[in-house]
């Protein structure tokens, strides 16, 4: 038998309906004050779970399914924009 | 969660709320438009992305034990030429070949297997997320740990003031191999590492990026406060930015009035024990080791 012949290993393809949801982990909740948001866009690279999109406004916008609350958004935030509250 | 993003890499994945790896990942995979191979080492990153049935891999990734990440990237940039050769892969098709390792997998279990694919200059990037110990078992000192801290395997004490051994030089040992680009980089600067990213991404051959990587859990810091430890450990010299490209040395950022170490030895629980009376001749060695080190940079940095 040579390699071509060995059988496909365990190959696990995304889908995203299998994931956990880590927005259940939350215990502090970013809140987004949208009057004081530029839409800047700073907090969304830095934001682990890349959560952070931009709404139909042009304003900062999350998705709490996956959001972990960790508040790196809220330090990053060159307005303040963002605070920080219990979930 | 953002379209634009995670193209490469979905959420879902379980590190820890506040961990920078992630944005490394994005900024990284996202500095290229052509496909790409992602290889990762046992580590922080490989454990939480693939939590069994679910995968936040949207690209092809192959997970390795912690010492051959480098070996089986060699292994990928031979199967993409075999095939080439075949015509199985256009020519025009380029193909990306990225490593991910932890300080673990990269400047101490890995490190034979790296040097030896550096060495026979495969066409690959590597790029080490440091976090300074391994951190998916509970932080045990690493290669990488900083001198004085204090860690599982090197716990401070009555008798011990931590970590007693320097970190590894480990862009020294990189660049002694002779490769085109080698950079040091820091999550909390993403416009840097994206640009070191790209620039290294074009190029063919071995290449590496060495990216500070605050750990949130065993630095012990708050979750929120990532980016501002990385830009202090950048803004005390304690992390220089700067490139190794074709033998010449390049400072990407500098300052006339770096702060005091002190600054970002204190925002963090693993130095803690530095600021105890008598503990006071360990911070002033440590500030010694980081002006000495910057002396040296800026000197071959002029050459």
């Amino acid at each position: 038998m040579n390699w071509q012949n060995i059988e496909e290993g365990a190959v696990i393809k995304h889908d995203i309906t299998k994931s956990p949801k880590t927005g259940d982990w939350r215990y502090m909740k970013p809140e987004i004050k949208k009057a004081e948001c530029i839409g800047c866009g700073q907090c969304m690279p830095y934001c682990p779970e890349a959560v952070i999109d931009f709404d139909s406004e042009k304003k900062a916008d999350i998705d709490f399914d996956f959001c972990k609350g960790c508040g790196v958004c809220a330090t990053v935030c060159p307005k303040n924009a963002i605070t920080m509250g219990k979930n | 969660m953002n379209k634009q993003l995670t193209k490469k890499l979905a959420p879902g994945h379980a590190t820890c709320a506040g961990c920078g790896i992630p944005a490394i990942v994005r900024t990284v995979l996202g500095a290229t438009d052509d496909p790409v191979v992602v290889v990762n080492a046992t580590g922080c990153l490989e454990v939480t992305s693939t939590l069994y049935p679910y995968s936040a891999w949207k690209v092809p990734w192959i997970h390795n034990a912690f010492e051959n990440a480098a070996a089986t990237a060699a292994g990928v940039d031979g199967a993409v030429k075999a095939l080439r050769k075949k015509s199985k892969i256009p020519a025009d098709k380029k193909i990306k070949i990225v490593v991910f390792g932890g300080d673990g997998g990269t400047y101490d279990i890995g490190l034979q297997s790296f040097s030896g694919a550096l060495e026979r200059g495969h066409d690959f990037l590597y790029v080490c997320y440091d976090n300074g110990a391994y951190m998916n078992t509970g932080g045990q000192r690493s290669g990488a740990t900083p001198y004085g801290a204090d860690t599982e395997t090197t716990p401070a004490g009555k008798n011990s003031f931590g970590k007693k051994e320097k970190r590894k030089d480990l862009m020294s040992i990189v660049i002694a191999h002779h490769l085109k680009y080698a950079a040091q980089a820091n999550v909390a600067y993403l416009t840097d590492l994206k640009m070191k990213a790209k620039k290294a991404l074009e190029m063919e051959g071995p290449r590496f990026l060495l990216v500070l990587q605050p750990c949130t859990n065993l630095w012990k810091y708050p979750t929120s406060e990532y980016v501002r430890i990385g830009k202090l450990a950048t803004e005390t010299n304690f992390w220089p930015l700067y490139e190794f490209e074709n033998g010449k040395y390049k400072i990407n950022w500098a300052t006339e009035n770096p702060k005091p170490l002190e600054e970002f030895l204190k925002t963090q629980g693993r130095f803690k024990h530095l600021f105890k009376p008598g503990n006071e001749k360990v911070i002033e060695e440590m500030q010694k080791a980081v002006d000495e080190e910057w002396r040296r940079l800026v000197n071959l940095a002029e050459i």
